[in-house]
C-alpha cells in the first residue's frame, strides 16, 4: 500500500485547493459569462453573493464591494447579466466560484437600469410626489444658479436675461457637471446656497451630453439634496428629451436651460402685466361703477317714482304752509274777534253802568231842576209882587217923582245908558225921553259942546 | 423672502379688490375706498417689480475659503446686441 503511494505525490487539501484554484485563474482569467442572477443577496460586507445560471447549469458567482461600489445599479433576481471575471475556489470551502469585476445588464445599459433602478427608489419614497413640490415665488428676484461657468448653459441663460431686460439678480455657484467629483460639489453646492438668506429661486443647469455625461443629475447624493432644499429649485438638464433624476425631484423642470431663464424671468413679466390688468380693470371698473351710478342716478331723478313724493312733499309742504296761514288767521280772527268783543263787552259794560247811572241821575236831575224851576217861578212871582209893593213905595221916594215935576230922563235908545254928557252920543242916533208920563223917542239932530259944565252948555237940539 | 410675502399678499389683496369692484354691488363711497386702497396696492407691487437691478455674480473662494461673490464674466456680455 505504501509503495503505491510512494510513487504518488500527495497533497493536503489546502494544496490541492490552491493548485485548482491557481490553474483556474490562469486558465479562466478576465471570461465574459453570460447569465442570470438567482440568489442574490448582500450581507453586512457589502459584498454581493448570487448565482448564475442557464436552464440547466448553475455558477456561484460574487462580486466584493471592491468592484461593486462602482456598480451604478443593483443587481436582483432574473435579471440577464454579462459580467466579466475570473474563476476561482474558495479555500475553505473548495467551492469554486466565479469572481466578478464587472457587470452589466444584459439589452440595457447599466446606467439605464440604476437610473430606473434609483427613480423607483425614490418614487416609492415619495421624493417626487406632488405635495411635496415648492411652488416657484411669485416674484424671483434673487436666482442662484448652479452650474458650470465655461458651460453652454450659463451662457444661454445670461441670454434670455439680457434679451427680456429682466431686472434681476443672478448669483453663479460654479460646479463641475461631468465626472466623479460632480455630484459631491453640486449637492454642496445646493446646501450652500440655502444658507444664503436672499435667494427666492435655484436653477441647476447644464446643456446637453451623452448619459455618462448627465450622470451626477441621475446620483442619489443630489437628489436628496434637491428634496431637501428650502429654497424652490428648477432642474434645467441636458436637451429637452434629457430626463434626469434632478428632474423628478426638483420643484420644477425646464426642458433647456434657456427655458428655465424664461420661466424665471416670464413669471416676473407676466406679473408686470397683470398687475398691469389689475390696474387697468381697477380704473376701468370704478369708471364704469361712477357711470352707472350716474345713470342710476338719472334714471331716478327722471322716475315718476322720485318726483312724485317730491312733488308730494311738496303739496304737503304747501298744505301745511296754507294751515299755518289760516290757523294764523283763524286765530288772529277769533282773537280780534275776542279782543272786540272783550272791548264790546267792556264798553257794553261800561256804557250799560253809565246809561243807567246817568239816566237815573239825569232824571233825578231834571225832576229836581223842574221842581227847582217851579220854586223859582213860584219864588219869582213872590218876588215881583212883593217888589210891585215895595216900587209903589218907592216911587215917591225915588228920581222918578222928579219927573213930575218937570224933569226928563234921556237915555240912549241903543243901551238906554242915560245920557249925561253930549259927548255919550252922536249925530242921528235915537234918544228915549223918559218924561213924568210916557216916553219920547227924538233924534239928535245937533250936537253942542260947551267947555262950561252947566246943563245949557251941552245944548242939543232935538 | 419678508418682501417676497408682502409682494404677494399685495397682489392677492389686490385681485379681491378688482373682483369686488367688478361685481358692482357696493356703495358708491366703498367703492372710492377700495378703488384708492387698490391703486396704493398696485404701486406697492409696482415699485417691488421695479426694485431689482440686473447684476450677475459669481461665487469664489477666497484665500482662507469663504465664498464671496463677484461679478461675472461671461462670453455673453451685457453691452453685447441681443442676438
Amino acid at each position: 500500500m505504501e509503495d503505491i503511494f510512494a510513487e504518488q505525490r500527495i497533497y493536503t487539501v489546502s494544496e490541492i485547493n490552491r493548485l485548482v484554484r491557481q490553474d483556474l485563474e490562469e486558465s479562466y482569467c478576465d471570461i465574459w459569462v453570460e447569465g442570470e442572477i438567482s440568489n442574490f443577496r448582500v450581507p453586512t460586507s457589502g459584498h454581493y453573493y448570487f448565482t448564475l445560471k442557464d436552464k440547466k447549469s448553475q455558477l456561484r458567482g460574487v462580486m466584493f464591494v471592491s468592484r461593486n461600489r462602482y456598480l451604478k445599479f443593483l443587481p436582483y433576481d432574473g435579471l440577464l447579466v454579462l459580467v466579466r471575471g475570473t474563476i476561482t475556489i474558495y479555500e475553505p470551502r473548495g467551492d469554486y466560484q466565479f469572481n466578478i469585476d464587472l457587470m452589466e445588464p444584459k439589452g440595457k445599459g447599466s446606467l439605464q437600469l440604476a437610473f430606473e433602478q434609483l427613480k423607483q427608489k425614490l418614487q416609492e419614497e415619495g421624493l417626487f410626489a406632488p405635495e411635496y413640490k415648492k411652488p416657484l415665488p411669485l416674484l424671483p428676484q434673487r436666482i442662484g444658479i448652479i452650474t458650470s461657468p465655461t458651460g453652454a448653459a450659463i451662457r444661454d441663460i445670461i441670454r434670455v436675461i439680457n434679451r427680456r431686460f429682466a431686472n434681476v439678480e443672478l448669483l453663479i455657484f460654479p460646479t463641475k457637471v461631468q465626472g466623479d467629483k460632480a455630484a459631491q460639489e453640486i449637492a454642496f453646492a445646493i446646501d450652500y446656497m440655502n444658507t444664503l438668506p436672499d435667494i427666492d429661486v435655484l436653477i441647476l443647469t447644464r446643456g446637453g451630453g451623452s448619459l455618462e455625461d448627465l450622470w451626477p443629475f441621475n446620483e442619489e447624493i443630489v437628489a436628496r439634496r434637491i428634496f431637501t432644499s428650502k429654497i424652490p429649485l428648477i432642474s434645467a438638464v441636458g436637451h429637452e428629451i434629457d430626463f434626469t433624476i434632478s428632474d423628478f425631484v426638483a420643484d420644477l423642470r425646464a426642458p433647456t436651460p434657456s427655458a428655465a431663464a424664461e420661466m424665471v424671468v416670464e413669471n416676473k413679466l407676466e406679473l408686470q402685466e397683470r398687475l398691469n390688468s389689475l390696474r387697468w380693470k381697477i380704473i376701468n371698473s370704478l369708471k364704469y361703477l361712477v357711470e352707472s351710478w350716474r345713470s342710476r342716478f338719472n334714471l331716478l331723478a327722471r322716475h315718476r317714482g322720485f318726483y312724485q313724493p317730491l312733488n308730494m312733499i311738496a303739496s304737503y309742504a304747501q298744505r301745511v304752509d296754507e294751515s299755518i296761514i289760516r290757523l294764523n288767521n283763524a286765530i288772529s280772527v277769533r282773537l280780534i274777534a275776542l279782543k272786540n268783543q272783550f272791548a264790546l263787552s267792556r264798553h257794553l259794560l261800561e256804557q250799560i253802568d253809565l246809561l243807567a247811572y246817568v239816566r237815573e241821575k239825569g232824571e233825578k236831575l231834571s225832576t229836581l231842576f223842574s221842581s227847582l224851576n217851579a220854586a223859582f217861578r213860584y219864588h219869582l212871582s213872590q218876588l215881583s209882587n212883593t217888589l210891585g209893593a215895595v216900587a209903589g213905595k218907592l216911587d215917591s221916594l225915588s228920581p222918578l217923582a222928579i219927573l213930575e215935576r218937570g224933569y226928563s230922563l234921556c237915555r240912549r235908545a241903543v243901551d238906554r245908558s242915560i245920557v249925561k254928557d253930549a259927548r255919550q252920543v252922536s249925530v242921528g242916533e235915537e234918544l228915549s225921553v223918559r218924561l213924568w208920563r210916557g216916553e219920547i223917542g227924538c233924534g239928535v239932530k245937533k250936537i253942542v259942546l260947551s267947555p262950561k259944565r252947566g246943563y245949557n252948555d251941552g245944548r242939543k237940539e232935538v | 423672502m419678508m418682501e417676497e410675502k408682502k409682494f404677494e399678499k399685495a397682489l392677492e389683496e389686490l385681485e379681491q379688490i378688482v373682483a369686488k369692484l367688478e361685481k358692482g354691488n357696493l356703495s358708491l363711497e366703498e367703492s372710492l375706498k377700495l378703488f384708492e386702497e387698490g391703486i396704493k396696492l398696485s404701486r406697492f407691487c409696482n415699485s417691488k417689480l421695479e426694485e431689482a437691478e440686473k447684476k450677475i455674480e459669481i461665487l469664489q473662494k477666497d484665500t482662507e475659503g469663504k465664498f464671496i461673490k463677484k461679478p461675472f464674466e461671461s462670453g455673453e456680455d451685457n453691452d453685447l446686441p441681443a442676438e
